[in-house]
């Protein structure tokens, strides 16, 4: 069942749930970022209304730069506002920024410890129509394994208003992740936000009765809806599994993840990115070390994606609800083997 | 700015000279590192931090100090000797350049070594970084000038005309761009590696004002400064004509030095040439 206390969206298994794209919460935290904090400025380039920077650069025009189609120049010129009292987001997608400037992102803005977001619009392949050269999977391996850096990819778009808002209040780099599409509304105004927090969506029952897991799935970003879906479905043949939200790439909630893995003794992770190198590996690289238990990745298998309906693309690359369910069942037989 | 006359050019060319001694002596030290340019830059480094700035290297925090971005970060060896000289931090720590445990990196860092305003080196990134600096300072009615030094060959990256679009485009930044322009890279001459010019009228046709001066001649370099200050409305950019190994004459103009650091023999030649200020004076004792 769903986590009473998180106060999590009731209606999101309904056929009619709300849905709403996760770029439009990053739009929303920016303009509120702004009101809060006269250091906030934006640059964005030239996608601003796609990825919903336009908001902020209505409300506050003094405050927003129009950077041209040059996010190298992007990240670079944000690392000098970031190191001079300024909180710099940088909008635009994930395939060019932190794509094509990932040295700039690197040395001027991580190693140089400047306080920048990098707000990575288009993530996923769930981009669709556009195909494999704007359908960014590789964003977050690329973004984790730098020093200094934080990477949150966030679940719905009120999760990613709230992760926006808390990234600016955070001091140092930090990547925000998010996609294109419309996704179901997983959470509420009222469900809390944490960086670096993990949250469990879902646990199974037994009449009325918390019920030890047989598997957990670790998920970030739109996917954890059909974890949820997969949860929900595969309680029915009495396989018990918990969801857990792990926001946070970087750092990684170690203890939560910890507790609840042992608990239940398998894991499957679900991203849509690549699984080398993501929240799959982040996952792997702290269980083999700490309590190396049956594991399964969703994700993209080495490959590139290609153009599609969304919901075509999830299927084709076995991210949909089916696969899930089938995933959870291969890493329960090689638990009870 | 202070008034410069005869005495003060003097004193800034004895100064530059010692710091082209003390660049020597610290790559000597190091066993690896770049000579050419940062002799080269002796002369503009010196105006810059003896005559130029507003800075106070006891408070290199103050908030309303000068910036200065190293864009090429390769020719640190000369903004650390010129650091040292001007007090920033003590003379004796330039021996561990480039050795562990630190302060002097390879390349500047940020939060590293007291006078270092950002973390540069890969190259063509600098201006961007400048820019930045600057446009807060605008917003914060701050009234700090922002210098940027790159080196010519640096203008092969893509990154350095996103920020010289940039720049063109955006008005009243206190920003200077003073542009290194001594031929060499690496692999050869840029002319043969990658042709820039026409270098003045790129700049120009991207809405820049131009100056071109001697890098080695300390007043009109100040001038050059001066007059950028009083341009308004346009971004300046000084191209300043450097010679590549400046003071010892066996580095001078040859590319072979841009990546090299002076064997024992080689420091001992050149230390003597420097103090002789090239056999002008007769020894290095006078």
């Amino acid at each position: 069942m769903l986590n009473e206390q998180l106060k999590l969206n009731q209606k999101v298994f309904d056929s009619d749930v709300e849905q709403m794209p996760t770029r439009n919460g990053y739009g929303e935290g920016l303009v509120k970022a702004g009101e809060e904090n006269p250091h906030v400025v934006v640059l964005c380039a030239d996608l601003t209304e796609s990825t919903r920077a336009e908001g902020f650069a209505k409300k506050f025009p003094e405050r927003f730069f129009e950077i041209g189609v040059a996010e190298q120049n992007m990240a670079t010129i944000a690392a000098g506002l970031g190191i001079s009292g300024k909180i710099p987001f940088i909008s635009s997608y994930a395939v060019f920024s932190p794509g094509r400037n990932y040295e700039q992102i690197r040395t001027t803005i991580a190693y140089n410890d400047s306080n920048v977001k990098i707000a990575g619009a288009h993530a996923g392949i769930s981009v669709g129509p556009d195909g494999a050269t704007h359908q960014a999977t590789e964003d977050m391996a690329i973004m984790r394994v730098i020093p200094n850096m934080k990477v949150i990819c966030p679940c719905d778009s009120i999760e990613t208003r709230k992760a926006t808002l808390a990234a600016g209040k955070m001091w140092g780099p930090v990547y925000i992740r998010f996609g294109r599409e419309k996704s179901p509304i997983i959470t509420t105004n009222e469900t809390p936000f944490i960086p670096g927090k993990a949250q469990l969506l879902w646990y199974p029952i037994r009449g009325k009765k918390i019920k030890k897991p047989d598997v957990l799935i670790i998920g970030c970003g739109m996917l954890l809806y059909n974890a949820l879906v997969a949860a929900k479905e595969l309680e029915r043949e009495d396989i018990g599994v918990s969801v857990m939200n792990v926001h946070t790439i970087k750092p990684l909630d170690e203890d939560s993840v910890l507790n609840h893995a042992g608990h239940a003794g398998a894991v499957v992770t679900v991203e849509e990115h690549q699984i080398a190198g993501g929240l799959g590996s982040a996952i792997a690289e702290f269980l083999a070390k700490k309590l190396p238990v049956p594991m399964e990745f969703i994700g993209m298998k080495d490959t590139f994606g290609e153009s599609g309906k969304p919901s075509e693309l999830i299927e084709k690359y076995e991210m949909g609800v089916k696969d899930i369910k089938e995933v959870v069942k291969k890493v329960l037989r090689r638990k009870n083997n | 700015m202070p008034e410069l006359n005869d005495k003060k050019i003097q004193y800034l060319e004895i100064t530059a000279n010692r710091i082209r001694e003390i660049v020597i002596e610290t790559l000597l030290s190091a066993g690896s590192g770049h000579s050419a340019g940062p002799l080269g830059m002796a002369d503009i480094f010196t105006s810059l931090y003896f005559h130029i700035l507003n800075h106070n290297p006891k408070k290199p925090n103050l908030p309303d100090r000068d910036r200065i971005v190293l864009s090429n970060g390769h020719i640190c060896p000369v903004q650390y000797a010129t650091l040292a000289y001007a007090g920033y931090f003590p003379l004796e720590e330039l021996k561990t350049l480039r050795k562990i445990n630190s302060r002097l990196q390879g390349h500047p860092h940020r939060g590293s070594l007291p006078g270092i305003e950002t973390t540069s080196g890969p190259l063509g990134s600098g201006l961007s970084q400048a820019i930045g600096i600057a446009l807060a300072g605008e917003m914060d009615n701050k009234k700090y000038w922002t210098y940027c030094i790159a080196s010519d060959g640096e203008h092969q990256e893509g990154n350095f005309w996103e920020a010289v679009m940039f720049a063109g485009k955006q008005k009243f930044l206190n920003l200077i761009l003073i542009v290194d322009r001594n031929n060499i890279q690496i692999d050869g001459y840029t002319e043969s590696v990658m042709p820039l010019e026409p270098l003045r009228a790129k700049y120009e046709a991207f809405n820049w004002h131009v100056i071109e001066v001697d890098g080695h001649n300390i007043e009109d370099f100040i001038d050059a400064v001066n007059e950028a200050k009083a341009i308004y409305e346009k971004p300046t950019v000084i191209i300043a004509h450097t010679i590549p190994g400046k003071g010892v004459s066996f580095m001078e103009r040859d590319y072979l030095w841009h990546g090299k650091p002076p064997t024992p023999d080689e420091a001992k030649k050149a230390l003597n040439e420097l103090r002789t200020m090239g056999k002008r004076i007769e020894s290095e004792h006078q």
